[in-house]
């Protein structure tokens, strides 16, 4: 598996319009691999990033996300492939001729220096005269919220304004793309929230491709307008947070974003417009809505987000419940209420099939006093909708 | 886990004590002694007579051992900045090199430690004499360059004359930094394997260039490993000995020659005294201008 896998799959809803992105990639990686001695940091990469996206490099920690960053701004030189920037290949330039900014982890604030001249550091490097030079600091020192702060060193600055001087020294410059290397991961929940739409805000505003890689996929999904999955080198897949989510291409993708059930199961029927999957740890087989590309008898997973499965009381020896979208029989499982957790927002339940299988769902707690009153070593009914689960051929 | 060895009083004496005693009979009292001698007078051959004169001192602050002071000051200071514009590129080089080279690197730096500066001093002039291996290399190629003229029909250069590199300023300022190397570059390595590669990496990333990156980000945060390794060397040559006493001629006399002198020949001790708290109380400023750097530094979060 070279490519990425199409960013939509089969039976995914067409991607929502989005205004302020345009046509033309902006970033392209043809073929990019990175070896590191022995070992494959980036394995065949392509991938086109177009203007105004804010695009998210999602993967666990050693998976070649930064790698692909500082590809980008130049502090790593690709082993094989190119990296073209507005069409034309980067390879030549070094990190002080291109035209990317970065926002590094640890924000690189210089210590030495006013924050003032830390965001003009870079317009002196270019040779911006002294009165534009001013006028510019000030100008994103007031768009990250920080006007005023000019004249203080970096040590007597927060965490979180830190960051904002190095969003601004990289804002300044006017780059043609804005890197952010895991931009929220060293401030504290509270602020990591705010800083989030702070971020997406700043980013409509200023109008400027930005790049973030992160290892929080709720970070991804809370601010990227296009995410692309990496894991061990590989680009998995590339799409919406939405997709991603809802239509993941892979068990990797599936586990890694968001939470989910796994169940390993035989292809049992395949049509044009429904799908069954046995699957030894479901009492029921699993009915789907819509057809899967796959050969009949093969080994297919099938994701089911806690979310998506509903709950109802059982009495013992009461025939199954049937689902209205689904035929008799399939897409309920009856199971016990093992363990309880509550958030406050909602609830996670986990319910033990017969087989001994544990399965999560979640319920919304919509009302403040539950009606329903699950309690542990209940006897219950887990069902699904045809439409709910995703069906993974890898 | 702090608290229980400061409340085992015995244990800590045990291990605190001796070390103490030492410094106070072999260090502190015989400096009290020296310091004494600088106020008394010669009596005899052997006798001084402590009666309180800053003859010494005047003695000692008059233009002749004035000159020698500064010259010493101008030679220790010479020889401090070239080891610290030689050492700041080794020391970067050490610094950015992989793991494994580092090491070997920094092995090499440590060397000349493990033989003895006499030999090194020694080995110096055998480099650097008349017919030492800097000459007889200038030699061989000064021939060949008159050869290589005979043969293109030009006139050939005249007769070879050797470079006097030994016994005057030239060779005690080449011995210095030859010695006080590593102690320039150990702290400044130290100052720049610690600094955060990032700061770097956004300097570049902002549009500077590697020689503007090196002097607006990286010389600024190493200030304080510059300062220690200024002060290490400089303190060091300023009262340097052998190394002039051995490459130095008639006109390379550092102070510390001059104080051996009055110890030994001149036996002159209480004047000898006197200079070498001199010497000393150069060595004090020298300590509070690097504090301050040092904690210039501190201040700035580096």
């Amino acid at each position: 598996m070279t490519d990425a896998a199409p960013a939509t799959p089969s039976n995914a809803p067409a991607p929502k319009a989005q205004p302020h992105v345009k046509d033309n990639a902006i970033i392209r990686f043809e073929n990019i691999t990175k070896r590191f001695g022995k070992v494959v940091a980036v394995d065949n990469v392509n991938l086109e990033i177009r203007e105004g996206e804010f695009f998210a490099l999602l993967g666990p920690s050693g998976c070649g996300k930064t790698t692909l960053l500082r590809m980008l701004a130049g502090f790593e030189t690709p082993s094989e492939g190119r990296v073209l920037i507005d069409g034309k290949d980067v390879a030549p330039l070094p990190p002080n001729k291109r035209p990317v900014n970065m926002v590094f982890q640890s924000y690189a604030v210089f210590p030495h220096m006013k924050v003032a001249d830390n965001v003009g550091y870079g317009l002196k490097m270019d040779g911006v005269d002294g009165g534009e030079t001013k006028r510019r600091v000030e100008e994103a020192l007031d768009l990250v919220k920080l006007g005023g702060f000019g004249d203080r060193m970096p040590d007597q600055l927060s965490g979180g304004q830190r960051q904002r001087v190095a969003l601004a020294r990289a804002l300044v410059k006017r780059p043609r793309v804005l890197l952010l290397d895991e931009p929220l991961s060293a401030l504290d929940a509270k602020l990591r929230d705010q800083m989030r739409s702070e971020l997406t805000s700043l980013q409509e505003k200023v109008g400027i491709t930005f790049i973030m890689v992160t290892h929080d996929q709720d970070e991804a999904l809370a601010i990227a307008t296009r995410c692309a999955v990496m894991n061990r080198g590989l680009l998995t897949q590339v799409a919406t947070p939405s997709d991603l989510y809802e239509f993941p291409n892979s068990r990797f993708v599936a586990d890694f974003v968001g939470s989910v059930n796994m169940f390993e199961g035989v292809l049992d029927k395949d049509e044009q417009d429904h799908a069954i999957v046995r699957a030894p740890e479901l009492a029921a087989p699993v009915y789907l809505d819509h057809g899967v590309t796959g050969a009949k008898g093969s080994t297919v997973w099938v994701a089911l987000r806690p979310e998506k499965i509903e709950m109802h009381k059982r009495a013992e020896g009461q025939a199954a419940m049937k689902m209205e979208d689904a035929p008799e029989g399939a897409n309920v499982v009856p199971g016990i209420i093992r363990d309880i957790v509550y958030l406050g927002s909602e609830t996670i339940f986990e319910v033990e099939l017969d087989g001994g299988r544990r399965v999560k769902t979640f319920r919304s707690n919509l009302t403040r006093y539950d009606q329903e009153d699950f309690t542990w070593d209940e006897p219950v009914w887990l069902a699904w909708h045809a439409c709910s689960p995703a069906v993974l051929l890898s | 886990m702090e608290q229980s060895w400061r409340q085992a009083k015995t244990a800590f004496a045990a291990i605190a004590v001796p070390p103490l005693v030492w410094l106070l009979l072999f260090f502190l009292v015989p400096l009290a002694v020296i310091w004494a001698y600088s106020f008394g007078e010669n009596v005899g051959p052997v006798t001084i007579d402590l009666t309180g004169t800053f003859a010494n001192y005047m003695r000692a602050l008059e233009p002749l051992y004035l000159q020698i002071f500064w010259k010493s000051i101008i030679i220790a200071g010479l020889t401090t900045l070239l080891c610290l514009i030689i050492g700041f590129p080794v020391a970067l080089a050490i610094a950015f090199a992989s793991p494994r080279m580092k090491a070997w690197l920094l092995l090499l730096i440590m060397l000349p430690f493990w033989t003895n500066l006499l030999i090194r001093t020694f080995a110096l002039i055998a480099v650097l004499r008349e017919n030492g291996y800097i000459n007889f290399t200038l030699e061989w190629l000064w021939n060949n360059a008159s050869g290589l003229m005979t043969l293109l029909g030009l006139q050939p250069l005249g007769e070879f004359e050797p470079l006097t590199l030994l016994y005057n300023n030239f060779a005690v300022v080449v011995g210095l930094v030859y010695v006080h190397l590593p102690f320039m570059v150990l702290p400044l390595y130290s100052a720049l394997d610690r600094m955060d590669r990032s700061l770097m990496e956004a300097s570049l990333d902002l549009g500077a260039g590697h020689m503007r990156t090196i002097l607006l980000v990286v010389v600024p945060l190493a200030a304080p490993g510059i300062a220690s390794g200024v002060l290490i060397t400089f303190i060091p040559a300023l009262g340097a000995y052998l190394t002039p006493d051995l490459l130095g001629g008639t006109d390379s006399q550092m102070i510390a020659n001059v104080i051996e002198r009055q110890f030994k020949r001149a036996n002159d001790w209480p004047f000898g005294a006197a200079l070498s708290f001199l010497l000393m109380y150069l060595t004090f400023i020298a300590i509070a201008v690097q504090a301050l750097v040092q904690r210039r530094g501190e201040r700035r979060g580096t």
